[in-house]
């Protein structure tokens, strides 16, 4: 344990500034890939365990985009809406056979494109790492907030996460689109019987789920290394992420991803060898006192 | 002769392996208000749920206006102009009375737009008091208005009611009675299903009545008010 060294950081604007950028970024893209797991759990009922692998896509086409044309905007673009149309075909294609089935069936039918798409990550790129490398439009000097720095890139991450955030949870909260998505939630054969295609509904929701994991992954590109399997931790924070902030709800999981972001980037320095230990502590703490997650509705 | 609204020949339906519809045939006119009358059990909800495509006909068809709509999915038969309303109400429980309109919204099969969220809060003035009240809030009666206004959203050719008066206070019951009276009276066509035949009497203007999964008899209000033996023998309780 070095809590000594956290209490010091915790006393010192400029080490709690950096601190806390660093777990707004962690949180950020926890938060990107967790409510697009949520997202899909809350709407179709299903848990795609491929989800980590969806990041990882996205992270992988970012960095072929961005070396094709050199335009960051370009390789989030792809990141993003590559993954999003992925994943409708997945859904389309695979996903859409074990509906209703059992919870195992889907677990398989994911963990073998999670197999699938870290082979074809090995075939097209190597087993070896990449790094994309930071784009020109953020070299620049870091921030200055009450001594600590926050690199440009960080504020562009946290900035475009937090709208993308927002268009979704407005989105679903007041389109007439996420009112049909959320009643459809709850009683799909009305809202078929009320002349709405459900069947096109679960493919683009489940599109939009993707779609968030792709655009985490492209984010995370410029400041993460890039390696066949960089899915799978991150997959299993979303599931922390999830169950914290209850299955479904898009507000409970941005707090949680935020928990989780600090805890990790504080814990880091306070006490290193347990930080998962502590994710996984405070999910269990959770699941005792409200095991439908902070913000999740009771299941009936 | 005049065109059938809805045309239901000789449909078979099945629950897995037990049948429980036996070549039922229907006919509902244009501007009717066809009582669809039976014992629980006796084939109601099913038949309505094969016209709605929830539960598709093995053998048979079903014709919207002429056109077949049977082995279409609920949606498109939705689209088609059926506006279904399942017994147990089905309100979204979490959105509020106009978020369940909204969702309800959607043009006719030519294009109509007659019913917009003002026109339902004329003839529902009751949910019009209350719009962002959460559906699931309501009181039974309330819910049952609710979602007849949201499928009339949809602008259907006919309504199907499937048991409106169900578990409702006489109070309300006749409430739900001169509701879909003045429903009739603007002129849209309705399948009403209920056990409560004295309901019937006061707002159909024809009568069928179905007895283990089979047509047994088909007429006019007025014929099946004066005909004891039917009253008797199938609806008395």
């Amino acid at each position: 344990m070095e809590l000594e060294a956290l209490a010091g950081c915790l006393s010192s604007m400029s080490c709690a500034v950096t601190q806390v950028s660093t777990g707004l970024i962690i949180g950020m893209l926890l938060f990107l890939v967790a409510s697009g797991l949520s997202l899909i759990f809350g709407v179709l009922g299903v848990i795609n365990f491929a989800h980590g692998s969806f990041y990882m896509i996205g992270a992988y086409f970012a960095f072929s985009a961005y070396q094709l044309t050199d335009s960051f905007t370009l390789a989030i673009l792809s990141g993003a809406l590559g993954v999003g149309i992925f994943g409708m075909a997945f859904e389309r294609l695979f996903m859409s056979k074990v509906y209703g089935r059992d919870v195992l069936m889907q677990l398989l039918v994911c963990y073998a494109f999670i197999l699938i798409l870290d082979d074809m990550v090995k075939i097209l790129y190597g087993a070896e790492y990449k790094l994309m490398g930071m784009p020109q439009t953020f070299a620049l000097p870091p921030f200055q907030i009450a001594g600590g720095f926050i690199p440009s890139y960080y504020v562009f991450m946290i900035g475009i996460s937090a709208v993308v955030g927002l268009v979704l949870w407005l989105g679903i909260a007041k389109t007439r689109f996420g009112k049909v998505v959320r009643a459809a939630a709850i009683n799909p054969t009305m809202v078929g019987a009320l002349g709405i295609n459900t069947t096109l509904l679960y493919a683009f929701v489940f599109g939009v789920g993707s779609m968030l994991a792709g655009t985490a992954g492209a984010l995370a590109a410029p400041i993460r290394t890039l390696t066949p399997g960089m899915g799978l931790s991150i997959l299993i924070e979303s599931f922390i992420v999830t169950v914290i902030g209850g299955m479904g709800s898009i507000v409970g999981a941005f707090i949680a991803a935020l928990l989780i972001g600090l805890t990790r980037s504080f814990g880091s320095m306070g006490f290193p060898l347990f930080v998962d230990g502590m994710m996984f502590g405070i999910m269990a703490l959770v699941l005792i006192l409200k095991p439908s997650g902070l913000l999740g509705r009771p299941v009936h | 002769m005049t065109q059938a609204m809805l045309e239901v020949k000789g449909i078979d339906v099945f629950y897995g392996a037990s049948q429980i519809l036996f070549g039922v045939d229907l006919t509902v006119e244009k501007g009717q208000t066809m009582a669809l009358l039976g014992r629980n059990g006796a084939g109601k909800s099913t038949t309505f749920k094969a016209i709605a495509g929830i539960a598709p006909p093995r053998r048979g068809e079903i014709n919207l206006a002429g056109v077949t709509v049977s082995g279409r999915k609920p949606y498109r038969i939705a689209r088609a102009g059926i506006g279904y309303v399942p017994e147990d109400r089905q309100v979204f429980p979490e959105h509020s009375i106009e978020d369940n309109l909204i969702i309800g919204t959607k043009k006719g099969p030519n294009g109509e737009d007659y019913w917009t969220i003002e026109r339902i809060y004329e003839v529902f003035p009751i949910l019009a008091g209350m719009r962002t009240r959460m559906a699931g809030k309501l009181s039974g009666g309330e819910q049952q208005m609710l979602t007849i206004a949201r499928t009339l959203m949809g602008n259907p050719e006919i309504l199907l009611l499937d048991e409106p008066s169900e578990g409702l206070a006489p109070i309300i019951v006749q409430a739900i009675g001169s509701l879909i009276k003045q429903l009739r009276e603007m002129g849209v066509t309705i399948l009403l299903a209920e056990q409560n035949m004295h309901f019937c009497l006061g707002i159909a203007t024809h009568a069928t009545v179905v007895d283990k999964g089979q047509i047994v008899y088909r007429d006019t209000i007025e014929g099946l008010r004066a005909n004891d033996a039917i009253k008797q023998r199938y609806l008395a309780i």
